[in-house]
């Protein structure tokens, strides 16, 4: 038994539930050093999946640069590399999934 | 209020009593008076809580009313033929959406060759969209269908557009006393448009999704369910409109008389089928009428039991299957299948073609006599066919 | 709740999502209207939609028509203050099949925001040529051969299209410059009747270029001076993005593969001097260069 709608109406955002993290080979590393938390990442993402979050208190120290600092979902992330390029402090690095690397056998 | 009115006006007053909230249309003849009428009641402000729209054509036309339907209006247009046509991938759309929009197709031909005139292949070719279709008589029943049409429409177990089919110049140009209803009695009869569901910022609905093989085909097994409960709809509403006009116009067919051979028409025609009709009956001719006022959703019970004890059904065509039998003859076929009656497909009436009395008369007769065979006929001049 | 959210099914690296979610960033709460084209496809499957705004899906041409349906049903029924009404629509949705109504829309000053995103081809039914595919482009129903080196013909020209029906805010942006994007759909607001944006926006896949170069290769569109970022006001220029150091549109060109023919085709470079001609007039006639 399945239920439809009234002429095919969607409730919002019900792609949520679709992980779209698993597309990718690669798959982008913040150094939080690097990151000045200026949000180009984010604002380029094509995926929605970069956010600006508070710097953990016990890092603010260290880091005198920003107060925040990129964060990934990697639920959605698709591994595009955009944000690697876009980045002006080159803090993002994109790395190969582990389950790719090494020789096809 | 009776009044000596053309069908244009009997339209247009009717509409407005139904308090529209987007009028929309592309100019068509003959069509293009409704819609006159309509803006220029707008113009005097007398629409209230209403835009009318000029679209750019009838696609266009049709689109806007997908949006503002969407966004939760009443609305109406008015086209036929080439316009029809044109619209018709918007308003498969709509169907789809389950948007109810009204329109009023003033029937015209189609080209080629160009025919401005009158027959009913326009909206037949619009017969399996998922639109309701309603055919009538004369510019009363047309007046008092439109506010039934509404209702109809956009009662929440139906949910569809709703084509209300007039013969073009044989009814929109004809000037007709007509009993115009008044606000009151529309008011008290049509509530204000309600949606279930509408576009909303408070409440943000995705509309017209596209649906993959898993769900597709249930979308449109839901659509037929909605036509198939729209003909309890309509008795309802048919049988209300009754009660509250006084004007009883019968459900989806109307018959009242015993007889061996049965005529079908529809639209206009049925008027002069009825006299001629009455004529044979008087001469002791066992002939009777059907009026089939519901083409979508087809009444076919409803012809299967008026059909029970016949023997033959004379059924005057007013538009073509190219390649097949015409639209209402399969139908009927369908309807009665298994059932012991001669079917006579008698084309008329093309392009405009006057139907005179002596043609109905002589065609009915010569089922009567036996001098015609069951199949399809056309009314029809001989022809050569030329190069140039 | 966000306007459009994750879990679209965009091609890794597509332009679309960053175009509507940074349009949406300045617009929403807003109504949405969208063509059929990859945008459609990649966000309304049934049960699966990414919008967190109203929003409709009518037909391929349609899309500026349902907008004016929704604006006018807004007025009549008294509901103007939920929210501005956006097209998201492709360049074929725009400039071809929907040009009639995008006409009508135009003419008849709905005030709505009508977005083209332009990825240059009809890229959900796999790169075939639209009005507004440049010239000497590669697309499958415009494919280099003996005969032919690409599309010939120009890219159609929209903005003049636009202004030529008096819309009253006209502009062009790229997904290279989202928060010039942010600026432009907040900015169009401020205009009544109709509004224009056409945000160039690269396709992965059209293009033949990999997901992650698809911002400096629509920086280098800019850059060379092919696709100007302009911004009209009641029919006058009155902001362009200025280039510093104008780069050679072969720059651009050889980066993609829908381009790469015309390094080999006996009319490529004749192709390739028109292209940096049309680059050059940009720079001339909207004085692109600083």
């Amino acid at each position: 038994m399945i239920r439809i709608t009234l002429g095919a109406v969607s409730k919002p955002l019900e792609s949520l539930k679709i992980k779209t993290g698993d597309w990718g080979a690669e798959y982008p590393v913040i150094d939080e050093e690097k990151c000045i938390g200026c949000g180009e990442c984010e604002i380029f993402c094509p995926d929605l999946c970069i956010e600006l979050v508070e710097r953990p208190e016990s890092k603010k120290e260290e880091s005198k640069k920003a107060k925040k600092v990129a964060k990934i979902n990697y639920n959605y992330c698709k591994g595009c590399g955009i944000c690697e390029v876009v980045c002006p402090a080159e803090a993002i690095k994109m790395e190969l999934k582990e389950i790719y690397k090494g020789e096809l056998k | 209020m009776m009044r000596v009115v053309r069908g244009f006006y009997s339209v247009a007053y009717s509409v407005k009593l139904c308090k529209p909230n987007v009028i929309c249309a592309y100019p068509i003849t003959p069509q293009t008076e409704i819609v006159e009428r309509l803006a220029e009641m707008y113009a005097n402000g007398e629409l209230e809580n209403c835009e009318y729209v000029t679209a750019e054509s009838e696609f266009g036309a049709a689109s806007i009313l997908v949006g503002a339907s969407a966004a939760g209006a009443r609305t109406f247009t008015a086209t036929c033929s080439q316009g029809l046509i044109l619209m018709s991938e918007v308003l498969w759309n709509a169907a789809g959406m389950r948007l109810p929009i009204v329109l009023v197709n003033t029937n015209r031909s189609l080209s080629a060759p160009l025919s401005i005139w009158n027959d009913h292949q326009d909206s037949m070719a619009m017969r399996d969209a998922g639109i309701i279709q309603v055919y009538v008589e004369n510019n009363q029943e047309v007046h008092d269908m439109i506010p039934q049409a509404f209702k109809i429409a956009e009662d929440r177990r139906v949910m569809l557009p709703f084509m209300v089919c007039m013969d073009g110049y044989k009814l929109t140009h004809a000037y007709e006393p007509v009993d115009l209803l008044s606000q009151e009695l529309v008011d008290s009869f049509l509530p204000p448009y309600d949606p279930p569901i509408k576009l909303t910022t408070k409440n943000p609905l995705t509309f017209g999704s596209y649906a993959t093989p898993d769900y597709y085909m249930e979308f449109r097994v839901a659509m037929h369910n909605a036509m198939e409960r729209a003909r309890r709809v309509m008795e309802e509403v048919f049988r209300e409109w009754a009660e509250v006009s006084g004007r009883d116009w019968g459900g989806h067919i109307t018959n009242s008389q015993e007889a061996e051979t049965y005529v079908i028409a529809m639209g206009s025609l049925v008027g002069l089928v009825r006299d001629v009709v009455e004529e044979l009956r008087k001469d002791g001719k066992s002939v009777g009428l059907i009026k089939l006022r519901t083409f979508r959703p087809f009444p076919a019970k409803e012809l299967r039991k008026a059909l029970k004890d016949a023997n033959k059904v004379i059924i005057f065509e007013r538009s073509l299957s190219l390649g097949s039998e015409p639209p209402v003859t399969l139908d009927v076929k369908s309807a009665i299948q298994k059932m012991d009656v001669d079917v006579y497909s008698l084309v008329v009436g093309l392009g405009g073609r006057d139907v005179p009395r002596e043609v109905v008369k002589r065609n009915i007769e010569d089922v009567l006599d036996g001098k015609t065979e069951p199949g399809l006929h056309f009314e029809a001049k001989q022809f050569e066919e030329v190069i140039v | 709740m966000k306007a459009f959210g994750s879990g679209h099914g965009a091609c890794p690296g597509c332009g679309l999502p960053i175009a509507v979610k940074n349009v949406l960033e300045s617009v929403a709460p807003c109504f949405v209207v969208n063509s059929t084209g990859c945008l459609e496809i990649i966000s309304s499957q049934y049960g699966k939609s990414a919008w967190g705004v109203p929003y409709i899906h009518s037909l391929f041409e349609n899309a500026a028509a349902v907008a004016a349906g929704i604006e006018v049903a807004l007025k009549a029924l008294g509901r103007t203050d939920e929210g501005p009404i956006v097209v998201f629509a492709g360049d074929g949705a725009t400039a071809d099949i929907g040009i009639g109504m995008l006409s009508g829309m135009f003419d008849r000053r709905h005030n709505v925001l009508y977005v083209c995103l332009d990825n240059e081809a009809y890229q959900n039914t796999g790169n075939q040529q639209s009005g507004l595919t440049p010239t000497g482009c590669y697309t499958t129903t415009t494919p280099s051969g003996k005969m032919l080196p690409g599309k010939l013909g120009p890219k159609k020209d929209m903005v003049a299209i636009a202004l030529a029906h008096k819309v009253p805010y006209v502009a062009t942006a790229s997904v290279a410059f989202p928060r010039d994007i942010r600026r432009k759909a907040k900015r169009a607001l401020d205009f009544d009747g109709p509004k224009y944006l056409q945000i160039h926006s690269p396709c992965v896949t059209g293009w033949g270029i990999e997901g992650r170069q698809a911002i400096p290769i629509a920086r280098l569109a800019v850059e060379t001076g092919l696709y100007p970022i302009l911004e009209y006001e009641y029919g006058k220029l009155v902001r362009v993005r200025k280039i510093k150091q104008r780069k050679p549109v072969e720059e651009y060109l050889k980066l993609q593969k829908r381009y790469r023919h015309l390094l080999k085709h006996p009319r490529g470079y004749e192709i390739m001097e028109e292209l940096q001609r049309i680059a050059d007039e940009n720079a001339m006639k909207f004085g692109l260069d600083v």
